[in-house]
Formats: structure tokens, C-alpha cells, sequence
């Protein structure tokens, strides 16, 4: 099992994550402490405005962290090239392309940009790493359609195809399962739980999926006002970690089934 | 960036086009030559009337060569603002650049009757329209530049160089105010654009700044593609937005700015050919789409120039208006067809 390997791929350690405006700092969330290893699925879960976004993009090296380091591949993030850090770490957004002309093959493809010359020009190498994408995310069957064919589902599938393609030990998706019908979530997350066995992949994603979150996750990151815990779906739920994600008056999280239930 | 189809074929025909183009724009004006002089003309053999050669070659052949050149760089700065921007309806005047060079040309033949003197004498010189517009034009630029390297959002820049147009034509339009009716009439013919004035001097200045603008537009290309997914995309494949950014907006003034200093202000080419070129070449592939839209819009802006040559009569109308007139049809049509304009 993957999920055994004990090499650390990231490591966060007094890490505190918010915004600089002009003269103070507003943190988000402080004093976190965490590792990922190799081959996991790790979901991050936490109310809406907790700060997972913001937590996402500063792993992801888009936002500068307030105090506290990160280490990818044993690196500080700050000490990556712009284009290194593309060697290591791929992304899916929520947002949808700029341009929605762009071709499925066209999109997934842009994704070896960081390995590619000047010219952007694709190599045999890079076209098989492209097509190995299309295959493992069920997407080569769209590859000629233009993005602004596709349904939400379809487009989450190509986006997750595109990070592949940049073939980094390192995926960080931003809520993949927005927008999507509970066949598509559930499609989405066990792609990426396959994706992270097969692959030997560290894929983090944020979701509001609770209950799916605990069914396929090697680790889960809770974050609540309180702070971050993170450890296997199984143990938090012993801790009764997911008690403190809502206020409970209005919903409970049931040990029993893995659910929350309406008070 | 993986492109599913190949464009060879396409490329030929717009390359065949183009030629066609080019030659009948050569052999069309207002005064007729016969076909075969105009070969002889163009192969450097002697004509059967030396008018003809002089006609020829001192005026139609550095006309048609500015059109193609204008054409060119006006669709390529349109297209690289287009993705910039990521908006469908920026054009290569979008940044204030051709409001800049109005405002440079305005101060120059408006000023003069304000300040006489100096400004006075200047403009007797063949090169002062130029020199004057390429000098509003860059002041503009470098408002524009200062703003970039301040502000993140790129919405942020097309904002303001809106702003920038606005503020410089309200200055035209109080230095208007101020002017005599020659004036404002020298400076309104200078605003309808004109492809024929040029010798082979300013021809071959013109040629550097849309050589120069082009290949760095192609160098860009990779930046260009990745930029189609978006800013953070892009940045998380590795591209540096701030350095892109400031290469883009550069390339642009000196292709928009160089045009505009030597043929006036051409409206519509930049926004409406790379719409064009996409209903012909459906891929987003810079690579592809710089070198066929600058194609397209040498075809066009030589199809413009010949219309406005009104072949066989005397007169010549203003370039600039035979472009809108081209142009905004154009993207109605597309709309209305498409019900969407993508880019």
C-alpha cells in the first residue's frame, strides 16, 4: 500500500496562512503543523470561510505564507523557481479556463508546459504522457470537443486530466466536487483515490463531501476555529473531530454511519 | 500544445490569397496601367512610360507594402491584447496607445496655432507627424508600464488605459477648442488614416517595428497558450505573469505605436481579424494563430486600401473609415451567427 510509504512529500511546520493588507496581517489559520507522504489521498474538510482556500493556495505557492515553512520534496516552496515548483506540484481551480475555444486535447496538453522547449513544442514523450492522462481520467473520447461543450462533470474530468499530464508527485485540487451531481462526486473522488494508489501521487483536495471524504481518504485534514487535525478518517472520527466542524445545534455528525444528520 | 489538425492547406490558400490581393492591389488606382507593365514594373525591367515606373514604384508598391504591414501587426498586437486580457472585444488600442499618439499629433498641429514659434516651424518637416504621434503614443506606454508593475490585476490595466484614451481626447478636444478651422482640418485628415504617404525611409522604419513586434509575439507564444487557462494556471505551470505581461504590453505599443506614428490610427483591424482567422483556423494555438492572423489581416487591410482607392476615379477615401466599415459588420455578423463571441 502506498499509503505505508514513509516518504514525507510536504511538510508544513508553524505554518500560519492569511492575508497581508497595508499595515497588519489578518491570519486565516495559525500554527499548523503537518506532513503529507507519498501515494496519499488527503481531504481537507472545514466550514465555508474557515480558510481551506486559503490554506490551499499557500501549499500551492500562490500566496506567500504570514510566518512558518513549507517544505516540498525537503525545499522550502519559497526557494522554487517558478518553473521548478511546475515540476513538482500541478493544481486544479475551480475557475474554468479563460478561454473556452480551447479544445480538450488542446487543454489537457498544456499541461506538459513546463517540461516542453521554448516553443512549446511536444515531444513523443510528452504525447503518450497526454494520452496516458486522457485514458486513466475516461476523457480521450472528448478530446477533439471544445471546452464550452462539456458538462461540469466532464470538465472536472479534463482538469484533473490536464494536472496529470503535468505529471508532478504533487496534485492539489480546490473543491473538484462543486457544481457536480452525486455521481459525479462520487466519480471524481474515487478517480483521484486510484489516482493516488496507482500513481504513487500525493493528492490533496479541499471538499465539503464530508461523508465521501471518509470513505476514501488515506488522511483527512479537519479544520475548525479550534485548529487542524489530521490523522485517518477512522481515528478522527474516535476523536470526535467532526463534531466541532458545525455548530451543533442545527447539525450532528453520527459516529455510527459517517453522516451528518439534521438536529 | 498538442493541435489536432493540420493547416497546411489553409496556410497555402491564404498565402495564394495574399499574393492575389497584393498584386491586384498593386495594379488598381486611378490611373490605369496594363498588366504586363505591371510586372515589368515590379521585376525592375523598364516600363513603356516612365510614369508608369514612377507611379509604381514610388507610390502603389510602398502603399501596398504599408497596408500589409499595418494589417499584420494591427491583427497580431489585437490578437496578443485579446488574450491578455482574456476579452473578446480588446483591440490593440485598448491600452490608450493611438488616444496617445492623437493627443502627440493634436499638441503639434493644434499647438502650433497656440504656441506658434517653434511648434510652428516644426511642422513643415515630413517626419514631425511621426516623431509627434510616436511621442504620444510612448508617454502613454509608459504611464501604462508604471501602472502594470503597481497593480496585479490585469483587468485592472485594461481599465486604465480606457481611462487613459478618455483623458487624452478630452485634451484634444479642449486644444480643438482653441484651434482655427484649418487646424482642426489638418488634424482630422490626419486622423482618417493614410497608407500612401510614405517614402521608402519611413517604409523601412515601419517594417522594423512590425518585424520586431511579430517575432517577439511568436517568441511569446508558449506564455501566450498558457494564458489561455488563466492567470493562476498559468502561474502554476511555471510562467512568470509580471515579466509576460510587460513583454506583451510592450510588443503591442511598438507594433499599435509604430503603426499609428506612420499611418495614423486604423480602427476595427485589430479587434475584428483575429475573430476572423479563429472561423478559419479553429485552433488556439499561438503558435498557428500568429502566423495566419497576420496573414488575414494583410489580406484584409489590402482589400481595404483597394476599396478605398475607389478604383478607376480620382478619388481616395479615408482608410480609416473603410476599416470600420468593413469590420464592424463583420463582428455583428459573427455574433448574430455564433451568438457568441469566443476567443
Amino acid at each position: 500500500m502506498a499509503s505505508e510509504s514513509t516518504h514525507i512529500i510536504l511538510e508544513a511546520r508553524e505554518l500560519s496562512v492569511g492575508y497581508f493588507s497595508k499595515k497588519k496581517t489578518t491570519a486565516v489559520a495559525s500554527d499548523l503543523d503537518f506532513q503529507f507522504s507519498e501515494g496519499s489521498l488527503i481531504s481537507l474538510v472545514g466550514a465555508n470561510g474557515i480558510g481551506k482556500s486559503t490554506l490551499l493556495r499557500t501549499l500551492a505557492g500562490m500566496q506567500t505564507p504570514l510566518t512558518g515553512e513549507i517544505e516540498i520534496g525537503s525545499k522550502e516552496l519559497s526557494k522554487y523557481h517558478p518553473l521548478e515548483l511546475a515540476g513538482v506540484l500541478s493544481v486544479v481551480l475551480t475557475e474554468p479556463p479563460s478561454s473556452k475555444n480551447l479544445s480538450v486535447l488542446e487543454f489537457v496538453s498544456l499541461g506538459r508546459q513546463p517540461h516542453t522547449n521554448w516553443l512549446g513544442q511536444l515531444s513523443p514523450k510528452d504525447k503518450e504522457t497526454i494520452q496516458w492522462a486522457l485514458d486513466h481520467t475516461d476523457t480521450s473520447s472528448l478530446a477533439q470537443r471544445k471546452c464550452f461543450e462539456l458538462s461540469d462533470g466532464q470538465m472536472q474530468r479534463v482538469a484533473i486530466a490536464r494536472a496529470l499530464a503535468q505529471d508532478t508527485p504533487l496534485i492539489i485540487l480546490d473543491e473538484p466536487t462543486t457544481h457536480l451531481d452525486l455521481y459525479h462526486r462520487a466519480y471524481v473522488l474515487k478517480l483521484l483515490k486510484k489516482l493516488a494508489s496507482e500513481t504513487n501521487k500525493t493528492i490533496l483536495f479541499s471538499t465539503h463531501e464530508i461523508d465521501l471524504a471518509i470513505q476514501l481518504s488515506d488522511k483527512m485534514m479537519v479544520l475548525t476555529h479550534e485548529g487542524l487535525q489530521m490523522d485517518s478518517p477512522a481515528a478522527l472520527i474516535e476523536k470526535g473531530a467532526f463534531n466541532a466542524l458545525f455548530p451543533e445545534e442545527t447539525i450532528v455528525f453520527d459516529k455510527d454511519t459517517g453522516r451528518f444528520t439534521i438536529r | 500544445m498538442e493541435t489536432t489538425r493540420s493547416y497546411s492547406k489553409m496556410f497555402f490558400f491564404l498565402l495564394l490569397l495574399l499574393l492575389a490581393v497584393f498584386l491586384l492591389n498593386v495594379s488598381l488606382g486611378s490611373v490605369a496601367i496594363p498588366l504586363e507593365e505591371i510586372f515589368a514594373a515590379l521585376t525592375g525591367r523598364e516600363t513603356s512610360k516612365p510614369t508608369w515606373n514612377y507611379i509604381l514604384i514610388d507610390y502603389r508598391l510602398p502603399k501596398a507594402i504599408t497596408a500589409l504591414l499595418v494589417g499584420s501587426g494591427l491583427a497580431v498586437s489585437g490578437l496578443l491584447m485579446q488574450t491578455l486580457f482574456r476579452n473578446p472585444l480588446a483591440g490593440p488600442f485598448v491600452l490608450g496607445l493611438s488616444s496617445g499618439a492623437s493627443l502627440g499629433v493634436a499638441v503639434l498641429i493644434l499647438g502650433a496655432g497656440a504656441f506658434g514659434g517653434i511648434l510652428g516651424s516644426l511642422l513643415t518637416n515630413e517626419w514631425s507627424l511621426v516623431i509627434a504621434s510616436a511621442l504620444g503614443s510612448f508617454l502613454v506606454l509608459l504611464a501604462v508600464l508604471a501602472v502594470t508593475l503597481r497593480v496585479k490585476d490585469t483587468m485592472a490595466i485594461l481599465i486604465i488605459g480606457l481611462m487613459f484614451g478618455s483623458v487624452t481626447a478630452a485634451v484634444v478636444g479642449v486644444l480643438s477648442y482653441f484651434s482655427s478651422a484649418e487646424q482642426l482640418q489638418q488634424y482630422v485628415f490626419w486622423s482618417f488614416g493614410s497608407l500612401g504617404s510614405q517614402s521608402w525611409s519611413g517604409v523601412l522604419i515601419l517594417s522594423i517595428c512590425v518585424v520586431l513586434g511579430i517575432a517577439i509575439s511568436f517568441l511569446a507564444s508558449k506564455s501566450l497558450n498558457a494564458l489561455l487557462l488563466g492567470e493562476n494556471y498559468a502561474k502554476s505551470m511555471g510562467v512568470q505573469i509580471k515579466r509576460t505581461t510587460l513583454v506583451i504590453i510592450i510588443t503591442t505599443s511598438i507594433l499599435a505605436g509604430g503603426i499609428t506614428a506612420f499611418a495614423g490610427p486604423i480602427a476595427f483591424i485589430g479587434l475584428a481579424i483575429p475573430h476572423i482567422t479563429r472561423q478559419l483556423i479553429t485552433t488556439s494555438n499561438h503558435r498557428i494563430l500568429i502566423p495566419a492572423v497576420l496573414i488575414c489581416g494583410s489580406i484584409v487591410m489590402l482589400l481595404c486600401d483597394i476599396i478605398a482607392q475607389v478604383p478607376f476615379s480620382e478619388y481616395t477615401l479615408p482608410i480609416n473609415a473603410i476599416t470600420s466599415l468593413v469590420g464592424a459588420p463583420v463582428v455583428i455578423w459573427l455574433l448574430v451567427r455564433k451568438r457568441k463571441l469566443l476567443f
